[in-house]
């Protein structure tokens, strides 16, 4: 089927571009005999479920795991979510689709997000984006992303790395950052957030 | 004695844990009022005048007293999902002292009769949800959290939620529609999150910081504290500087501290040689105000009578070397990128003020689309089920209007680049406009 013609930058709804295949039946609720799910996920995703009042709330934490297992939210990921959860997998995907943590498509795996908002791109982000890109190359391992505000404007600029907050960053920085990741090991440890102590002179210790 | 609240000696190694936090009087609050009668906790809030950290600088006190009465399930959610950009206070005071957020929860729920709460907190927090999460861990096994808490009788199931990354999940009520499992989409109010909020039970919301500073009006009395900063503003806040400053980072201010004070005083001013051309008092969703207005004094109602907002306290401050049209389109992109798409204007106005501000930079424009672009953002405001696309619409208004010869200039020199006449020279509408192209 062809894609439905869309002025230049139309609609920037994700998923709004690809047209669906109106003859299709629509997905129903994966039926668990015929749906084989990784006992580990299985138990990560019941354990999410009985934390709330209602179970329906346990898709984000369950989609996270997913992810984690097949490195993104797979049509395979969501079949198995929604096996678990008892819900179909288009209500997942329209879950999945909203967020930006949740990855549609695949991705490396290892995540570096540079913040590029406004307090971080006053202070050079946008250039270091760019060193960051340039330096993972075409590494498949890599997802280099520019991020919206991290929350951690005081070490702008700043990138999260598999979820660790590295900064402030120079482009000086980007090869050993690079290379930690490639190597295994804690990024930047000097530039980590966790180590900066409150900038208030008073708080103190 | 530093004059610090939430603060206080925060980098003191082990806050994080239970040990050190009893140490230094920890959960005393928590035991005084569970002594107190939940009405007299909600009076002493009520006469704190605190009002929330938030954004909406809504009294909690008031919001606490919305509930309704009665046996109903009710439940108490702590917004941590701070993505405002140019806000990290909650991050901060999450990661090096959350047991105080986790009194703060158990005071509240005690108050507003809530035996459910969460914490939404955003997933790209990962280190400060695995702190919070440690914390829990150790409350509930001390007896601070779970059933019948210290003997009192009041009992409180608490979950960290971690989010997924979107802006849209601050908003109260998409971050309901999120914890609910669905996507993160605003609900039409009324009925309001008081009456009808998560699993449509009576819901209290409150930013992570307006809860920490429960326990610290409880041990000190809501009177007394209600004496700190002034008359409308009352306490402390911790405000976040960012952009081009010396020294950016989280200060704790008594509100009503002259903004020069923060600005200059605290985070050291812009870099050598540089002037301050305009702030964002309150993220970057708060009109910008210009340097002459950094003598007015930081709190609510001065910020809000010089036709900004305190917002989330998030100082951001952008210095002469940047030009305006940068800032403009940096924060349009951020709001295009977030809105949900629910409502038509915000999808909409979002999208088309990144199309019309990449045309000035392009040197397509005329000083009329600077009419045009303020005249989306007059039709946003107000016109949506939430706020994001007013979060837009004003700071982008306010910049037009302050510095639009900065605008213009830039129209002219993008023109001139482009082999285009001078646009001052046009009559009638912009070509693009005149060939139907917007």
């Amino acid at each position: 089927m062809s894609a439905i013609p869309r002025l230049d930058g139309g609609s920037r709804a994700p998923g709004f571009d690809r047209a669906a295949d109106l003859q299709k039946e629509p997905a129903e609720v994966p039926d668990p005999a015929t749906t084989p799910v990784p006992a580990e996920l299985r138990s990560a995703i019941e354990q999410a479920m009985e934390r709330y009042p209602d179970p329906r709330s346990a898709t984000i934490p369950a989609l996270h795991a997913a992810q984690e297992l097949h490195g993104w939210c797979s049509p395979e990921a969501i079949e198995q979510v929604a096996c678990v959860m008892r819900l179909t997998p288009a209500y997942l995907e329209s879950v999945a689709s909203f967020y930006d943590m949740l990855e549609t498509a695949p991705v490396g795996r290892h995540s570096v997000y540079v913040c590029t908002n406004i307090s971080c791109s006053l202070r050079g982000a946008d250039e270091l984006f760019e060193a960051v890109r340039a330096a993972a190359g075409e590494d498949p391992d890599f997802n280099v992303r520019s991020f919206e505000c991290l929350g951690a404007c005081d070490i702008a600029p700043m990138a999260s790395v598999d979820g660790v907050y590295v900064g402030p960053l120079g482009a000086e920085d980007v090869p050993q950052l690079i290379e930690d990741v490639r190597a295994g090991r804690p990024v930047l440890p000097e530039k980590q957030l966790v180590r900066r102590a409150c900038a208030d002179p008073e708080a103190g210790a | 004695m530093s004059s610090k609240l939430l603060f206080d000696r925060i980098d003191e190694p082990g806050l994080s844990t239970l040990a050190v936090y009893e140490r230094r009087g920890g959960y005393s609050a928590l035991r005084k009022a569970l002594a107190m009668a939940p009405e007299d906790v909600l009076s002493e809030l009520e006469a704190s005048g605190l009002r929330g950290r938030g954004g909406a600088g809504f009294q909690m006190g008031k919001k606490v007293s919305f509930l309704p009465k009665g046996s109903m399930e009710k439940y108490l959610v702590c917004n941590a999902d701070e993505s405002e950009p140019g806000t990290f206070k909650d991050r901060e005071l999450m990661q090096k002292s959350p047991h105080m957020l986790l009194e703060g929860i158990v005071i509240g729920s005690y108050a507003a009769g809530a035996n459910c709460s969460f914490i939404y907190i955003r997933g790209e927090y990962v280190l400060q949800a695995d702190v919070l999460d440690a914390a829990l861990a150790e409350a509930r096994a001390a007896g601070y959290l779970g059933e019948d808490i210290l003997g009192s009788g009041h009992s409180l199931s608490l979950t960290v939620h971690r989010g997924a990354g979107a802006y849209i999940c601050g908003e109260e009520t998409g971050l309901l529609d999120s914890l609910e499992g669905k996507r993160g989409n605003p609900r039409l109010k009324p009925p309001f999150p008081a009456n009808q909020g998560l699993y449509q039970g009576p819901t209290l919301i409150n930013n992570v910081e307006t809860l920490c500073t429960v326990p610290t009006i409880l041990r000190m009395g809501g009177s007394q504290y209600a004496k700190l900063g002034v008359e409308t503003s009352t306490g402390t806040k911790i405000v976040s500087v960012s952009g081009q400053v010396r020294r950016p980072g989280n200060y704790e201010i008594t509100l009503g501290t002259p903004s020069r004070e923060i600005v200059y005083g605290l985070a050291g001013g812009p870099p050598e040689g540089r002037e301050v051309k305009c702030w964002f008092p309150g993220g970057s969703s708060s009109p910008v105000l210009r340097a002459d207005d950094l003598d007015l004094p930081y709190d609510f109602d001065s910020i809000a009578k010089a036709g900004s907002m305190l917002g989330s306290g998030a100082i951001i401050v952008v210095d002469d070397s940047t030009p305006i049209l940068d800032v403009a389109l940096k924060v349009a992109k951020f709001y295009r990128h977030e809105s949900c798409g629910k409502c038509t204007p915000c999808r909409e106005g979002t999208n088309w003020t990144v199309k019309m501000l990449e045309r000035i930079d392009s040197g397509e424009a005329t000083p009329m689309d600077l009419d045009i672009m303020a005249s989306v953002q007059e039709h946003i405001i107000g016109n949506c089920l939430c706020v994001l696309g007013d979060a837009m619409a004003m700071p982008i208004g306010s910049m037009i209007a302050k510095f639009r010869p900065e605008f213009e200039a830039h129209i002219e020199a993008a023109r001139a680049r482009n082999g285009l006449g001078a646009a001052g020279a046009l009559a009638g509408p912009a070509p693009a406009l005149a060939q139907g192209a917007l």
